[in-house]
């Protein structure tokens, strides 16, 4: 396998990736990129490896085989903490505020690992602008947050770190549609200013509303992939790939 | 004597044992935290600081450098287990933990055993920590060791409170408490983190390991173990995992100690024990999340 060259590479480039729970297969060689400025979603149901690959891709779990590079360099061997240090946040699944933590702490904590400490307290105005509520929070503790202020948090924790790639893993996850719709107009907002995302949703049209191009997985493998466009305009070929029913 | 000037004294009795038991159960209390494991070589890491201090007093150097460094030496060892015990069996089963840090405890005490003998030597203190202080003509006594007790735990009561609530280490530290991976995924490193956190714990222990001996005058490789079960008392009363659980439930085992003795009939007080280890008992039944515990549900 060539070595991707960082001049042209994409910024996060994964090549014949593999991850098994034990004797269990859970991405069975998946080769995907994410180019700069691009929002990326990754499709799929429940048990599709969708989770397993953005675990992966943050070094909670190391491959079986294949290659994760960002911007060229390998980052598939190492810790999660250097892989955040690299530029990957990482927004969980489930949310995952410190919830006896204060909001304001865990804004701090998402910036710990940040080495450019210049421009810090900019960037946390800007991010308590873009989800005023959590300005009227800071004192509180976060496990006292409703579910869609905890996924604000999660955000705005995960982008204190100044990445330069977001890995979101279902934002709308157990939310109410109104404050689906203010996650996702926030995340448009990121869009526009040049936040680069890898996005997994069960919400398909949210989803492919928001990202330009977009991968559906199934079992472990990637059974479509194309612009987000093309892929609203023929709802049957994704029910197709998630399902498995018929031809892809 | 007035009851009012008793009840004072009592307090003062209260405060002072609570306080040696709230500096071993923070550290106990830490370590479960972070590592989900019961370090039952804790109460060693008394022991180390004590007989680190009494080693350092023969060489010569002033009591309070020798207190110093021993508490220090206390740390350390609690580094060093971590790294060398802990470390290679993190991720394994409960009960592996769990016979590693029994296996650690052996083998320190052991240790002890082999360098000192078995038998209890005097811990001198200076002339200055020996006297006591007396008020309303003798019917309230505190000694000096007791005030520097409840002195030095307040100290480092603060200190730690300073340190887990406006550092970025100690926020960390209660962040992998409360959720390891979201811990790694903000990029924090957790491997420093519990090296942090033993550290932390361990010098708290050897604090309580130098008092505890001024207090009782005497050190011997098996001090730790009583300490060590009172504070793990302590820890559950509070709430597992929880630093301010870990204080409530000493100062309140302290308390709970000195009423047995001093406001219940004398035939009572042999029992003490009995009666603090039946309360555990009855919190592991009926309350097994102790008094303070943190709001630990996913909210969706």
């Amino acid at each position: 396998m060539a070595k991707p060259d960082p001049g042209t590479a994409p910024l996060l480039a994964i090549e014949g990736l593999r991850v098994s729970y034990g004797p269990v297969a859970a991405v069975r060689g998946v080769s995907l990129a994410v180019r700069a400025g691009e929002v990326v979603a990754l499709l799929g149901a429940n048990g599709a490896g969708k989770s397993t690959l953005l675990r992966t891709i943050s070094g909670l779990i190391r491959p079986r085989a294949g290659r994760v590079h960002l911007a060229g360099r390998a980052i598939d061997r190492l810790a999660p903490s250097r892989i955040v240090r690299l530029g990957i946040a990482h927004a969980p699944e489930g949310r995952r505020v410190f919830g006896s933590l204060s909001v304001a702490d865990n804004l701090r904590l998402g910036a710990a690992a940040r080495r450019e400490r210049a421009g810090l307290v900019e960037e946390r105005e800007r991010l308590l602008d873009l989800f005023p509520i959590l300005r009227e929070r800071l004192r509180q503790a976060a496990g006292t947050l409703s579910g869609g202020e905890q996924q604000m948090l999660a955000l705005a924790r995960a982008l204190m770190a100044k990445p330069r790639l977001l890995l979101l893993d279902e934002p709308s996850l157990g939310l109410a549609p109104l404050i689906v719709r203010a996650i996702f107009d926030a995340l448009a907002g990121l869009k526009r200013v040049g936040v680069t995302m890898l996005l997994v949703e069960q919400n398909v049209a949210a989803a492919l509303e928001l990202a330009d191009r977009a991968y559906v997985l199934r079992t472990g493998e990637i059974r479509l992939e194309g612009a987000s466009a093309e892929l609203r305009a023929d709802p049957e070929r994704i029910a197709h790939a998630y399902l498995g029913t018929g031809a892809a | 004597m007035s009851p009012g000037l008793y009840a004072t004294q009592q307090a003062i009795n209260a405060v002072s044992l609570g306080s040696l038991y709230a500096l071993v159960a923070v550290g106990l209390s830490m370590v479960f935290g972070i590592l989900r494991m019961t370090n039952f070589a804790h109460g060693d890491m008394m022991m180390v600081g004590a007989f680190a201090t009494l080693l350092l007093g023969a060489l010569g150097l002033p009591f309070g450098w020798a207190a110093l460094a021993g508490i220090l030496a206390g740390g350390l060892a609690g580094v060093i287990v971590e790294r060398i015990a802990y470390r290679p069996v993190r991720g394994s089963p409960d009960v592996t933990l769990l016979l590693t840090s029994l296996a650690v405890t052996y083998i320190l005490e052991n240790l002890g055993i082999l360098l000192f003998t078995s038998s209890p030597r005097n811990f001198p203190v200076p002339g200055w920590l020996d006297g006591s202080f007396q008020l309303a003509d003798g019917a309230i006594t505190f000694t000096a060791i007791n005030l520097l007790t409840i002195v030095l735990t307040l100290v480092a009561l603060l200190l730690l409170g300073w340190f887990v609530t406006r550092t970025d280490v100690g926020l960390g530290m209660r962040a992998a408490a409360e959720d390891m991976t979201a811990a790694h995924l903000v990029g924090l490193d957790v491997n420093f983190l519990i090296v942090a956190a033993f550290a932390t714990a361990s010098t708290f222990a050897g604090l309580g390991g130098v008092l505890w001996a001024a207090q009782s005058g005497v050190v011997e490789p098996t001090m730790g173990f009583t300490p060590l079960l009172k504070a793990f008392v302590a820890a559950i009363i509070g709430g597992f995992g929880s630093i301010a659980g870990a204080l409530l439930g000493g100062y309140l085992l302290g308390a709970l100690e000195v009423c047995i003795v001093a406001f219940l009939p004398s035939t009572v007080s042999p029992y003490r024990d009995a009666l603090v280890f039946a309360l555990l008992i009855a919190f592991l039944l009926f309350r097994p999340a102790g008094l303070v515990h943190a709001p630990q549900e996913v909210k969706l």
